[in-house]
């Protein structure tokens, strides 16, 4: 059985409570931290355990915190992104549902090592279940002295708000997040100055993700360098993957990094194979926003190595061959599922959550959309597939934010692994309205001299 | 060390003071290395970023961090540093990027030139005939909006409008009270005054000089007059609101209409107050002083030449060419 940090506790009856949570060992890291390290020494074993940023980038996260600024008489904040809406990504929202208090005692860690005596958890609109969870979590963990004035004797203090955002997939890029925080519309900024210099109401700000900040709760329990064992090469520690799609078991799991992806689709630990006897067509290994990868190169490397789940082993290949980690929304499709719809889907999704600021993502969003509309409902022609490539290629690293890299990315990435299902859905438009294209070759074991990089 | 910043852009180096934009520090040398802006508008604190016309490739990123930038960059909103090289038009990189940004602000314009106000002083149609394509590839229906007065004066046409925000800024920066601003999110956002209140300030109309395309348009001016059938004429007068200092556009004996002074950048000098560029509009008002001076590449200036001489098709820039020797000399082309 795998090590779980963040789910350990997960099926334990009443550990969304603080006195039931308390019980099976929470708290340990607040009292940890404040008692017996600095906020640096907390910083120091952040940086040791090489966490890596969990909401999509995955950037470290110790690095991030030591890049805050840190100018005397200006207030410092931590705000934790919660504002999770990638589609096939719904981990931080199992994890607020069911252990708040881990992400509260993450924050509560994370801002004495940062110093920050005001913390912001944004929630995403849609969730209020888990906001209301959060804001019961909070006032228990207040009203035990976890938080507020002079924490267990300290002297430190920490105020912790939950704001619920307005339902934008743009919110979650941490300055359009900051924007909305503030009250603003939520379009992201221009980046420089960075939020570590410039961030909240003109202040250095961090932002996390829920996971991150969970994590640091082990991290302080065990230290950093315990942390650091788990996992493989750079990506260490766990991970939590909301597996979905055309799985036997899809579900939020905890897994540690350097698990390969073929043990985690078929293995009946984790997701149990394919639903219903089918085969694996294709998959999505980190939300949306990755590029897709058919099924041969998600299992296998091109050089006919297995994939592991970890940044460096997904990324390998880079976007030729290969995918990124992202968010950890990993999506499955069995061999009746259609790319084609898929990414027109998926392109739907980013033409309705662009936030129009900038123009090749407001006006090539709903362009993609529009003609991957027409190539999934059989109006399509041959030029049409040159012509996505060519405008994802236009807003791909023109634009303000990373949502233009996203929208672009699963588009190229399926017409460069899902061409021959394209050029069918334009040959035959009429078959191709209520039958699929199938699985194709796409899980064809990879030849061994196809390495196209040089 | 001195107090001012090298910076070479296309070959050319030029000293800047540090903070400067790499839009502006080109400014400073002029001619054709200038990239275009649509969003970016030196008198409103916070514009640029937007439209993504004027991105820019930074091959060096300064004299410390020799590293080049991983993608190309907003020129407005990127600040200079000590021995920073950009390529701009000596780059097919940006060339082709930029190309698609024109295309793409395009797709969803109406191209109605021909009846519209803007056209012949349009920073968008200049754009589109610099960078954009023959041909269309965007097969769909265009979005589009019904027109909407916002305020008895200014007429909002959101078919045309590229969303560069110019106008919002204005409102929020130079008058007390911003009524307008963006609604809805991504391609259906659109400039309106949410339950259509008039704008109703002394300073409103001059959101109709910041807008770089026929969005907003004076509603005294609609369909008088082909803009280069008028004569522009600077004058002044003395007024309590502002600095009166505006150009009147003559048809024969009448002022068509009043705008604020506009430089080669399509930027107005000063804001003007409403008083003056609505309701003077007879040449008993002002104090003439003498005709505005335009660009000889402009529509506007076609039959006001102001030297005899028949004008070079293309301007010979010794200096960009010095620079930019080995590019030039190379037979193929980009």
């Amino acid at each position: 059985m795998a090590r779980k940090l963040l789910l350990e506790h997960i099926n334990v009856p009443g550990i969304n409570t603080l006195d039931v949570y308390r019980q099976k060992g929470g708290y340990r890291a607040v009292e940890k931290a404040l008692k017996t390290l600095t906020p640096d020494e907390v910083v120091e074993e952040v940086k040791k355990s090489g966490l890596r940023g969990r909401g999509g980038a995955g950037f470290p996260t110790g690095m991030k915190w030591s890049f805050l600024a840190k100018p005397e008489g200006v207030a410092r904040y931590l705000v934790c992104n919660a504002d999770e809406s990638e589609p096939g990504t719904f981990k931080d929202r199992y994890l607020m549902t069911h252990i708040p208090h881990a992400l509260i005692e993450g924050m509560i860690v994370s801002s004495f090592a940062l110093g920050a005596k005001t913390s912001y958890i944004y929630v995403r609109g849609e969730m209020m279940p888990q906001i209301r969870i959060l804001e019961k979590a909070i006032a228990e963990a207040k009203a035990a002295g976890w938080l507020g004035k002079n924490i267990l004797g300290s002297g430190y203090d920490l105020e912790l708000y939950v704001q619920p955002g307005g339902g934008a997939y743009i919110c979650g890029e941490e300055t359009a997040l900051l924007e909305s925080l503030e009250g603003k519309r939520g379009n992201p900024r221009i980046k420089p100055p960075f939020p570590a210099i410039a961030g909240l109401y003109g202040c250095p700000t961090v932002v996390n993700n829920v996971e991150s900040i969970a994590a640091v709760v082990p991290i302080i329990n065990d230290g950093g360098d315990e942390y650091a064992k788990i996992g493989i090469g750079r990506s260490t520690g766990t991970k939590l993957i909301s597996a979905s799609g055309n799985l036997v078991r899809p579900g939020v799991y905890e897994i540690e990094l350097g698990l390969p992806v073929e043990e985690f689709i078929y293995s009946d630990e984790w997701c149990g194979g394919i639903a219903n006897g089918k085969r694996l067509k294709a998959t999505v290994a980190g939300g949306s926003s990755v590029p897709v990868l058919p099924a041969n190169l998600t299992l296998k490397l091109a050089n006919g190595d297995p994939r592991l789940m970890s940044y460096e082993s997904l990324s390998e290949g880079g976007f030729a061959t290969g995918t990124m980690m992202g968010s950890g929304g990993f999506i499955a499709f069995d061999e009746d599922q259609c790319m084609v719809r898929n990414t027109w889907n998926f392109s739907r999704f980013y033409h309705h959550e662009s936030c129009g600021q900038c123009s090749p993502c407001r006006e090539g969003t709903g362009w993609m959309e529009k003609v991957l509309h027409r190539l999934e409902y059989g109006h399509g022609k041959m030029s049409d597939i040159d012509l996505l490539v060519d405008v994802s290629k236009k807003i791909e690293g023109n634009t303000i934010c990373p949502l233009g890299d996203a929208a672009a990315w699963p588009v190229a990435s399926a017409i460069r692994h899902f061409r021959d299902e394209f050029e069918w859905h334009v040959k035959e438009p009429v078959k191709s309205l209520d039958t699929n294209y199938g699985l194709a070759n796409y899980a064809d074991p990879i030849a061994k001299a196809v390495t196209t990089e040089n | 060390m001195s107090d001012k910043v090298k910076v070479t852009i296309d070959g050319i180096t030029v000293e800047v003071a540090p903070g400067t934009s790499i839009l502006n520090a080109a400014r400073q040398i002029g001619g054709d290395i200038v990239p275009p802006a649509m969003c970016y508008y030196s008198k409103l604190e916070g514009s640029g970023g937007k439209c993504r016309t004027c991105i820019v490739k930074v091959s060096k990123g300064s004299e410390k961090d020799p590293r080049p930038m991983p993608k190309l960059v907003a020129s407005c909103r990127t600040a200079v540093m000590d021995g920073m090289e950009v390529m701009n038009i000596t780059s097919p990189e940006v060339i082709e990027a930029r190309s698609g940004v024109v295309e793409m602000l395009l797709i969803n314009h109406p191209l109605d030139c021909p009846v519209c106000d803007q056209a012949g002083e349009c920073d968008l149609q200049n754009l589109g005939y610099e960078h954009g394509l023959q041909k269309t590839r965007y097969e769909f229906e265009r979005r589009t909006f019904e027109r909407i007065d916002i305020g008895d004066k200014i007429q909002l046409h959101m078919n045309r409008c590229i969303l560069c925000y110019r106008c919002v800024f204005t409102a929020d920066q130079i008058t007390n009270k911003r009524v307008h601003g963006i609604l809805n999110r991504g391609d259906h956002s659109e400039i309106s005054t949410y339950i259509q209140t008039a704008v109703d300030n002394d300073f409103s109309g001059n959101v109709i000089d910041v807008c770089p395309v026929g969005a907003l348009t004076d509603k005294t001016f609609r369909f008088k007059n082909r803009v280069w059938f008028t004569k522009p004429i600077d004058a002044h007068r003395d007024c309590p609101t502002c600095s009166g200092k505006v150009t009147l556009w003559y048809k024969g004996e009448d002022v068509l209409r009043v705008t604020g002074r506009k430089d080669i950048y399509g930027e107005v000098a000063e804001f003007i107050c409403n008083t003056c560029r609505f309701d003077k509009k007879k040449t008993a008002d002002w104090v003439i002083e003498h005709p505005t001076h335009i660009s000889d590449t402009s529509v506007i200036a076609s039959n006001h030449y102001e030297t005899l001489k028949p004008l070079p098709v293309i301007q010979p820039n010794l200096k960009l060419q010095e620079a930019n020797r080995i590019e030039l000399e190379k037979t193929t082309k980009f």
